[in-house]
């Protein structure tokens, strides 16, 4: 995650309190979405950012996980995310979000 | 008047220790956890200039080989043994970094670069012997300094040092003592950009089989900027680089737009010839140092060599219509406008859909479609994915969405409408125009008939605006001359000589008459 | 109750995936209280 982001997530759960902060993730890939979801739950796996050693273990998510989606107005989902849906694998994405909250996340 | 792809120049710059020296990558790590393993375990992954030429993606980046034969290759491609290894190929070619760095000295009009004498002497036979140089670029790489001056200049003037495989062989100069604009760090990039830009110049316009003399216009689209204090873009790369590539007759002007700025600079290209404000204008860009081994982390963690080791550089040229190059369709651009918004959907439907809507077409009525072409081998180890199958499967997701293809047809759409991605993860260089050069000889040959050149750009980097960018424009194949733009010349003459044939021979039937 | 109303939601979109604008109209949407969007490049 883009060290930049990884301040600003820091700061935010700082600011809120990590059990009021919910981190939702665009990535393409479901590996991509695990790295981030690793990075704000367990702390930064490239050892690069400000979250390096940082456990959060913040709720993170996928936007295309189902149970996220159940919280959206379908017809805004419809209009800004849907057709990705044909382009994205998600049961990857999925898998690999719900392997990594497993393990890391804080607040169930 | 229509425009025309005349021709189209491809090349590539193998730069493995700009990678360790300049790739931002690589210069964050060194500040934030300089004694980490990546930078340790980096050097052992850097390919060498035969690796980078035995690379499918790169030969076919300079065409010695066709997308199409790229596709049928499995991947990964980085364990492949490739059929080609030439250096130079149909488009352009692969400069080792020996000749590049002597060429940015080339480059160099204020006494910035310098090189090691004995590199100068051992390396300058083999710039000869390039076939994209001439006398009066040689004429420019002077023989050189001390190294010991060098190193003085890398350790206490606030100096860049240039690397080969690890020996520093020279160096770029801050251009002022405290206006960060014109420091030893962005004088490097901005030179190194020329530098690629200057000898992609040289290729396109070799390949278009034009005069030098006949270029009117450049119009760079790389993404560095360059300016002082004053005015920090204030430019004129472009320009720049005609001087050093001698095109005694052109002005030019630098378009920038992120990654979407090739597609922006080939419209108004276009434009500017369809208009007939120039004749002849050429679209150019250099690589970005900035943007080597950028996903590299990923690529050492998985054992892959570190693959984005080249600089890209591409230039085409537009020039007024000759009745056999195809053609830039002006009337059906694709915009995506401050409203459009962000949605996936609804940029492909500005891109893509909106343009054919106008002209009256359906989505496969274009033969083929060109995005973003980054090499997938570069993307998928990093967690980007596929980009170009990414942006097919939204094409064909929304000519199922307009009912135009069946879903049964998705996964068919990018194989039959796509292209396996081949180009560098520089930015700008992989944004729809690697496609061009292939796509012109297809329609020369009469094997395409459409192809839609897309270009997306990520503006929100900036921080100026949370838009996104994107243009879009479809090039066509040449059914002849002026087929739709009123009259010749010709045909005004032939016209003329008509009319006054026949008002001769009403006067002769009067007189008849008479 | 759902894990977005109310809460203070942390963007990270993707130029290639979802980008952070789009992710934020469907957060706003379920009543999340959206502190940071942004979109990441990886090309």
């Amino acid at each position: 995650m883009d060290l930049e982001n990884q301040k600003r997530v820091k700061e935010f759960a700082e600011k809120y309190g990590p059990e009021n902060v919910v981190v939702l993730l665009g990535a393409a890939e479901g590996e991509a979405a695990g790295l981030a979801a690793e990075t704000v739950t367990n702390g930064d796996p490239t050892y690069a950012g400000p979250l390096t050693g940082v456990q959060l273990g913040l709720r993170v998510y996928h936007v295309c996980e189902p149970e996220i989606k159940a919280e959206f107005d379908p017809a805004v989902y419809e209009e800004q995310i849907s057709m990705m849906e044909m382009v994205l694998d998600v049961d990857d994405i999925v898998s690999e979000m719900s392997s990594v909250r497993d393990q890391y996340c804080k607040f169930k | 008047m229509k425009s025309v792809i005349k021709g189209t120049g491809y090349i590539l710059v193998h730069t493995p220790d700009m990678v360790l020296h300049n790739g931002t990558t690589q210069t964050t790590e060194r500040v934030v956890n300089p004694d980490g393993e990546y930078l340790k375990e980096l050097p052992s992954h850097i390919r060498t200039f035969e690796q980078a030429l035995n690379y499918y993606p790169n030969q076919v980046y300079i065409g010695n080989l066709t997308p199409e034969d790229l596709a049928a290759v499995p991947q990964p491609w980085h364990d492949k043994d490739c059929p080609v290894k030439d250096r130079c190929g149909k488009y352009g070619q692969i400069m080792p970094q020996e000749e590049f760095l002597l060429l940015m000295q080339a480059c160099d009009v204020f006494e910035l670069v310098e090189l090691d004498r004995e590199f100068v002497a051992k390396y300058k036979p083999q710039l000869a012997a390039n076939p994209l140089m001439d006398e009066t670029i040689l004429a420019r790489v002077n023989e050189g300094s001390d190294i010991a001056e060098i190193t003085r200049f890398v350790n206490d003037e606030h100096s860049e040092g240039l690397y080969d495989h690890d020996v520093l062989v020279g160096c770029v100069k801050r251009a002022h003592d405290i206006d960060v604009n014109l420091s030893a760090h962005v004088m490097l990039e901005n030179i190194a950009s020329k530098a690629s830009s200057v000898l992609a110049l040289l290729a396109g316009v070799k390949n278009a089989g034009i005069d030098k003399a006949d270029v009117e216009y450049v119009i760079d689209c790389a993404e560095e900027a360059c300016g002082d204090m004053n005015q920090r873009g204030g430019g004129n790369f472009a320009k720049s680089a005609a001087e050093i590539a001698g095109l005694p007759n052109a002005t030019g002007s630098d378009a920038r737009g992120f990654c979407a700025a090739p597609a922006h600079a080939m419209i108004e290209a276009a434009s500017l010839v369809a208009s007939g404000a120039y004749k002849t204008v050429v679209v150019t860009a250099g690589g970005c140092t900035a943007k080597l081994g950028m996903n590299g982390k990923d690529h050492v963690k998985k054992g892959l060599p570190i693959l984005e080791d080249m600089l890209g550089g591409f230039a085409i040229v537009v020039s007024q219509d000759d009745g056999v190059n195809p053609f830039i369709n002006l009337s059906m651009l694709g915009r995506h406008t401050v409203g459009t918004g962000s949605a996936p959907q609804a940029v492909i439907g500005s891109l893509v859909c909106d343009p054919l809507d106008r002209a009256g077409l359906k989505i496969t009525d274009i033969d083929k479609y060109s995005p973003e072409m980054q090499n997938p081998d570069i993307t998928k180890p990093a967690g980007a994915g596929d980009v170009p199958l990414a942006n097919y499967k939204m094409i064909a997701a929304m000519a199922v969405k307009r009912g135009e293809i069946d879903r049964a047809a998705l996964a068919e759409f990018p194989v039959k409408h796509g292209l396996t991605g081949w180009a560098p993860t520089q930015g700008h260089i992989p944004s729809g125009v690697p496609a061009i050069g292939f796509a012109r000889d297809a329609m020369l040959e009469n094997k395409l008939g459409r192809i839609m050149i897309i270009g997306k750009g990520s503006l929100f980097l900036g921080r100026m605006t949370n838009l996104f960018d994107g243009v879009s424009f479809v090039i066509e194949k040449n059914a002849g001359k002026d087929d739709d733009s009123g009259v010749s010349e010709e045909q005004v003459k032939g016209m003329i000589a008509k009319a006054m044939k026949d008002f001769a021979a009403t006067l002769m039937a009067q007189a008849d008459a008479e | 109750m759902g894990v977005l109303a109310g809460k203070k939601v942390v963007i990270i979109g993707d130029r290639d995936g979802i980008p952070g604008q789009a992710i934020e109209a469907c957060a706003k949407s379920a009543g999340a209280d959206v502190v940071f969007s942004s979109t990441e490049c990886f090309v």
